[in-house]
C-alpha cells in the first residue's frame, strides 16, 4: 500500500477549501467572539493533543474559561457534573493549580458527580465522596453545600435519586457536564444496554466492572460493591455542554464507537452524537482506532479549537465575581 | 457562611499552606482543629456541610506535634520561651527541691522522682496527696514513678516502682546486664534512661542494658524506649547514631536539662551549687564537670537529625510521637491524627519553632 502525504499547509488548505465554515471562523476570531461563534455551531468537537497531560490541561483551561466566562455570582451559580476515576485527575490537578493562583473561584460552583457505590461506607477510601475529597474538594474553595453527591448508603436508594434529579432541576440544569467512559463505552455508570433516555437510577454492575475494581478492594471480590447510583444517559444529555475525556490506548476502541460508527445503547458515549454541544478530549493514543481521514480532520481544526482555551483577556471576564486577577493571571 | 451544624457551633480554625507531619510523613495538607481537637475536614464537608472560621497562613511552615519531654529537670524560668516547643505535659523531676514545674501545666499527667533516700519517696507519696506539693486537685498526676539515684540502688527488678496507674514503668541508672535488663523488660519495664549514661558500657560478651536495643528476647508487641540526650555534648553523635540505626523505632529525644537551661552565659547560683554556663555547656564552676544539660528540645531535635542523617520526620517523631507512645497516650498526644489534641508547634525547614500551640491556642511566637 502505498500513502501519499500532503504536506500539512496543503492538507490546511485542503481543509479550508472543503470546510468554508472554517473562514467564517477566521472572520469571528479576529472579533473575538469565538466562543460565541461556536456556542452556534452545533457540531462535535473533537480534541486530539499529545499527551494524557495535554490533554488534562486544554480541559481543564477550557472549565476555566467556562467558568470564568459564566460570571458567576450569589444569584448566579455554574453547575457542574463531575466524573471520578483515573482520566480526569490531571484535569483535577491543573483546576486547582488555576484555583491556586487565584485565577479561578468554586466559590459559585455547584456540582454534581456522576455516580456513587451502593452500600460502600462514605469514608472508606475507594468511595466518589473520597475521591471528590482528596482530589479536588479539599484544595479548593467550593462550599460544602454546593457539592452534590448521590448517597449510596440512602435508605431508600430510588428516592435518592430522584432527589438528585430534583436538586439538578432547582439548580438551573447543569451547565457542563464532564465525563469520562469505560473501555466498554459506558459514561457514569450507564453500562452497555443501558436507556440511552434513562435517568438517575440504581444500576447492578457489569461483572467486567466488578472484576475491574476488586484490585481496589484487596482483589477480594466479595469486597466490591455490586450496585452503583448513577446519573442517567438522559441525565447528562440535558446538560448544556457536555466535555468527554478519554486518553490511553484501551479506551481507542470506545472513542471509535463513540464518533464513527452510530447512536448504540450498547455504547453508551454514542448518544452524545445527538448532543447540541458536546466536546471529546482525546490524546494521541486513544485516536488508535480512528479512520486517519477523521484524525486529520479534527487536528486541522486544532489551531481554531485552541482559541477556546486561551487565556481571557480582562474585558471578556471583567464581571467574573470568581477569580481575582494576578499579576500574572497565566502560567502558560 | 453556613453554619456548623448538628455537631458544635464552635469556631473551627483551618491552618493552610503548610506541610504537616502525619503517618510518619511531611505531608502538604490543611490542619482543622476545633475545640482544642484535630478535626477531620472530610467529615465535616459532607456531614456537617461546614467550613472553616478562621484560616491562618502558616507560610509554608512545617507543622508537628508538640514536643514531649520525658527527662527534664527545670528551667530557669517556669514555661518560658526556653521550654516554647514543649508540650508541659510529662515531667521527670530530679531534685524536688525545685518543683519549678507546679506553676506552668495545668495537666501534669506523669512524675518520677528520682533519687533513693527515703525523704524523697516520702516526698514522692506525699504528692498523691490532694494540695500537697503545689498539685492540688485536678493538677494532681494521675501517675507517679520512683527510680532510685545510684546504680546501686537499682537491682533488677527494683528499679521499677510504680505508685499508680497508668504510667509507664521506667528504669535507668543500673548496673544490670542484659539478661537482667531483659527480666526487667518482661516485666513491664519500658524505658531506658538516657542510653549510654549512668550504665555499664557496651561489652561484647555482656552488652548490659546497651543490648536491649538489639535484643531477640523482648516480647514480641513491645518496644523498648530509650532516652537521648542529643545536646552534641552527652552522647557522642557516633554513639548516637549507632542507638539510632539499631532501635530507631524506640528513640525517645530528651534534654534532661537542669535548672539552668534559659540562662545566660556566666556563673550562677542554682540551689546549693554554682554552676558556669559556657556556650551549651553547664558545668561546676571552677570544673570541667558537667552539671547537666541546657539543651532545649528543639536544640536535640536539630543536633539529632544533623548528627544521625535521619529524615526530618524521624527527627520530630523522636521528640513527639515516641515519647507519647512510652507514655501510651499517642491516641492524644505526638500525633496530628483526627481526634487527637491540637497541641501543636510550627516549624521552619531547619526546625526552628516560629510558634507552638496547645489546645489549638497559640501560646508562644518567635
Amino acid at each position: 500500500m502505498l500513502v501519499f502525504n500532503l504536506k500539512s499547509y496543503d492538507c490546511l488548505q485542503f481543509l479550508r477549501a472543503a470546510v468554508p465554515v472554517l473562514q467564517d471562523c477566521g472572520a469571528a476570531e479576529t472579533k473575538n467572539q469565538t466562543s460565541d461563534f461556536f456556542a452556534a455551531l452545533h457540531k462535535m468537537k473533537l480534541i486530539i493533543l499529545d499527551d494524557y497531560d495535554q490533554a488534562s490541561e486544554w480541559a481543564a483551561k477550557y472549565i476555566r474559561n467556562r467558568i470564568l466566562q459564566f460570571n458567576a455570582g450569589p444569584d448566579r451559580y455554574f453547575t457542574m457534573g463531575l466524573p471520578t476515576g483515573s482520566t480526569p485527575l490531571g484535569c483535577y490537578k491543573k483546576l486547582i493549580e488555576y484555583y491556586r493562583s487565584g485565577e479561578l473561584s468554586f466559590k459559585y460552583v455547584k456540582t454534581f458527580n456522576m455516580d456513587e457505590y451502593v452500600g460502600l461506607p462514605r469514608d472508606h477510601p475507594e468511595s466518589y465522596h473520597s475521591f471528590m475529597w482528596n482530589n479536588f474538594f479539599k484544595h479548593i474553595d467550593i462550599q460544602a453545600e454546593n457539592a452534590h453527591i448521590l448517597n449510596g448508603n440512602a435508605p431508600d436508594l430510588q428516592t435518592e435519586c430522584d432527589a438528585f434529579e430534583d436538586k439538578i432541576k432547582a439548580a438551573g440544569g447543569i451547565e457542563l457536564f464532564v465525563g469520562g467512559i469505560g473501555p466498554d463505552g459506558h459514561i457514569a455508570f450507564n453500562e452497555p444496554g443501558s436507556s440511552l433516555v434513562s435517568r438517575t437510577r440504581v444500576k447492578t454492575l457489569a461483572l467486567d466492572t466488578i472484576l475491574a475494581n476488586a484490585r481496589f478492594f484487596d482483589g477480594d471480590l466479595s469486597k466490591v460493591p455490586t450496585m452503583a447510583l448513577t446519573v442517567g444517559v438522559g441525565t447528562v444529555m440535558d446538560a448544556r455542554e457536555v466535555m468527554i475525556l478519554i486518553t490511553g490506548a484501551h479506551k481507542a476502541f470506545a472513542l471509535y464507537k463513540a464518533i464513527e460508527e452510530g447512536v448504540n445503547h450498547m455504547w453508551t458515549v454514542s448518544a452524545f452524537q445527538q448532543h447540541p454541544q458536546t466536546v471529546f478530549v482525546c490524546d494521541e493514543d486513544a485516536t488508535l482506532e480512528l479512520r486517519v481521514k477523521t484524525v486529520k480532520y479534527f487536528k486541522g481544526m486544532m489551531h481554531v479549537h485552541n482559541k477556546l482555551v486561551e487565556p481571557l483577556s480582562d474585558a471578556t471576564r471583567k464581571k467574573s465575581n470568581g477569580a481575582q486577577p494576578t499579576e500574572k493571571a497565566y502560567s502558560d | 457562611m453556613p453554619s456548623n451544624k448538628s455537631v458544635s457551633d464552635a469556631p473551627i480554625t483551618q491552618f493552610v499552606n503548610c506541610r504537616i507531619l502525619k503517618d510518619h510523613q511531611l505531608q502538604r495538607e490543611d490542619l482543622w482543629v476545633r475545640e482544642g481537637k484535630i478535626l477531620n475536614p472530610e467529615k465535616l464537608f459532607f456531614d456537617e456541610e461546614g467550613s472553616a472560621d478562621a484560616q491562618v497562613d502558616c507560610h509554608d511552615s512545617i507543622i508537628a506535634p508538640g514536643f514531649i519531654d520525658v527527662q527534664i529537670n527545670g528551667e530557669a524560668e517556669p514555661c518560658s520561651g526556653t521550654l516554647h516547643s514543649v508540650i508541659p505535659l510529662f515531667t521527670l523531676i530530679a531534685n524536688p527541691s525545685g518543683p519549678h514545674f507546679k506553676d506552668c501545666s495545668d495537666e501534669i499527667l506523669c512524675i518520677v522522682l528520682w533519687g533513693g533516700s527515703e525523704s524523697i519517696r516520702n516526698w514522692g507519696v506525699s504528692l498523691q496527696q490532694p494540695d500537697v506539693g503545689g498539685f492540688g486537685g485536678d493538677r494532681r498526676p494521675t501517675s507517679l514513678a520512683l527510680v532510685g539515684e545510684s546504680p546501686a540502688e537499682n537491682p533488677p527488678g527494683a528499679i521499677v516502682q510504680r505508685l499508680n496507674s497508668p504510667g509507664s514503668p521506667l528504669r535507668g541508672h543500673s548496673v544490670a546486664n542484659l539478661s537482667q535488663a531483659e527480666e526487667a523488660v518482661r516485666e513491664g519495664a519500658t524505658f531506658i534512661t538516657h542510653l549510654f549514661n549512668a550504665m555499664l558500657p557496651f561489652h561484647h560478651r555482656d552488652p548490659g542494658i546497651v543490648g536491649l536495643l538489639t535484643s531477640d528476647r523482648v516480647p514480641t508487641g513491645r518496644t523498648v524506649f530509650y532516652g537521648m540526650i542529643a545536646d552534641g555534648i552527652h552522647t557522642n553523635p557516633a554513639a548516637l547514631r549507632i542507638a539510632h540505626r539499631a532501635h530507631p523505632a524506640g528513640l525517645v529525644l530528651v534534654t534532661d536539662a537542669i535548672t539552668a537551661m534559659g540562662l545566660p552565659p556566666g556563673r550562677h547560683t542554682l540551689g546549693q551549687q554554682v554552676i558556669e554556663i559556657e556556650g551549651l555547656n553547664a558545668y561546676v564552676a571552677g570544673t570541667k564537670t558537667l552539671s547537666g544539660s541546657i539543651a532545649t528540645m528543639d536544640m536535640c531535635v536539630r543536633h539529632f537529625l544533623q548528627a544521625s542523617g535521619c529524615t526530618v520526620e524521624a527527627a520530630l517523631e523522636a521528640a513527639s510521637l515516641h515519647p507519647a507512645q512510652l507514655l501510651g497516650i499517642s491516641q492524644q498526644k505526638g500525633t496530628l491524627d483526627y481526634g487527637a489534641d491540637a497541641d501543636f508547634v510550627l516549624l521552619d525547614d531547619s526546625l526552628d519553632v516560629k510558634a507552638t500551640y496547645i489546645a489549638g491556642e497559640q501560646v508562644w511566637e518567635k
